[in-house]
């Protein structure tokens, strides 16, 4: 391959060296990003620990249909990054492709369905900032809200908002790798750009797996 | 050049592997919705240790779809063990800030949140 010489940085001895420290590089940067989302999560332990009932009746609202299918649909777009990175890692032009665009294609299932949930929450006046009444009171019994009830859509939507947003990065990373992939830019000896994009969506696809459960779980068994 | 794509083959991830663990996640997420359904705090006649157990069921199934996902799809149990540490060493991290950060407001005088709406 023409492209494989110039892949490898001069200042490697040789591709296992590079992908070794490519490898530890990237992953230095999930954990940086476990960082990111990990000030959320604590927010998120601190406020439900405080306001564990408003928090269930909150979740209550949210439509766990929805959420299911989405993590489904989101373990489906791992399987097919999984797929597309052993298909680079043999060389398989047309599969990389492939699967890089049922990647693409699960991911945007996701936030199509993301869109119809938040707009779910508009309709319902549930946007902290927006909606002041409708996180006060209840629009049809017209009961107060539990205090800590809009700390909950607040986080909701910060960290709903924050995977969404890592995932609209992500696809255009994939359309591009599906480009390249076609062009013959991976092979066996080289298919780097394609395994560190796949650790970013693993690990977007694992911030949603802890985000599933404690966004729309936590309300499930109705007792509140 | 054969030989060695023959010995990745049989020491790295497999296509079938990946759809197992496909499966293994489907499931996880079905047993993760059905167990929220069920309320601890009413099976145990116990709120405080039903909730726990409610959430611990949650949080166990989350942790180990996350490790599948690690360990396989993500490479990790290939990898050296230099990655294994740094993985490792995230999940330490966000343990300590989440204890630490609740050890302060469970033990503090909780007037702080008079404060929140």
């Amino acid at each position: 391959m023409s492209s494989l010489a110039s892949s490898l940085q001069h200042h490697f001895a040789d591709f296992k060296q590079q992908k070794e420290s490519v490898v530890l590089g990237m992953w230095s940067f999930l954990i940086q990003e476990v960082m990111f989302f990990g000030g959320l999560f604590a927010t998120y332990t601190v406020f439900r620990s405080q306001y564990s009932h408003a928090f269930a009746e909150a979740s209550g609202l949210l439509n766990v249909n929805l959420g299911g299918v989405n993590t489904i649909v989101l373990i489906c777009s791992s399987l097919t990054m999984a797929m597309a990175v052993h298909a680079a890692s043999k060389g398989n032009r047309g599969g990389i492709a492939f699967w890089l665009l049922l990647t693409i294609l699960f991911g945007s299932v996701f936030l199509g369905v993301k869109v119809v949930e938040y707009k779910e929450k508009w309709d319902h006046g549930l946007i902290p900032g927006i909606h002041d009444e409708g996180l006060r009171f209840d629009h049809v019994t017209h009961q107060p809200r539990p205090t800590g009830f809009w700390l909950y859509f607040a986080l909701y939507f910060a960290m709903t908002g924050l995977h969404a947003t890592h995932m609209i990065i992500g696809l255009p990373i994939l359309a591009t790798l599906a480009i390249n992939g076609l062009r013959g830019k991976y092979g066996p000896e080289y298919y780097t750009p394609v395994e560190m994009t796949g650790l970013y969506w693993h690990f977007v696809d694992i911030v949603w797996i802890f985000l599933f459960p404690l966004l729309y779980l936590i309300g499930a068994h109705g007792a509140h | 050049m054969d030989a060695t794509t023959h010995h990745e083959e049989h020491h790295g991830p497999t296509v079938k592997m990946y759809f197992a663990i496909f499966f293994a996640l489907a499931i996880l997420t079905v047993a993760t919705v059905l167990a929220a359904k069920v309320d601890f705090s009413q099976v145990l006649n116990n709120e405080s240790v039903g909730s726990l157990v409610n959430n611990a069921v949650a949080l166990g199934i989350a942790c180990t779809k996350a490790s599948l996902v690690i360990l396989f799809f993500m490479h990790v149990k290939y990898e050296s063990k230099l990655v294994g540490l740094a993985v490792v060493a995230s999940v330490i991290w966000l343990a300590f800030l989440v204890l630490i950060t609740m050890s302060d407001y469970l033990t503090r005088a909780s007037d702080w949140h008079l404060f929140v709406r």
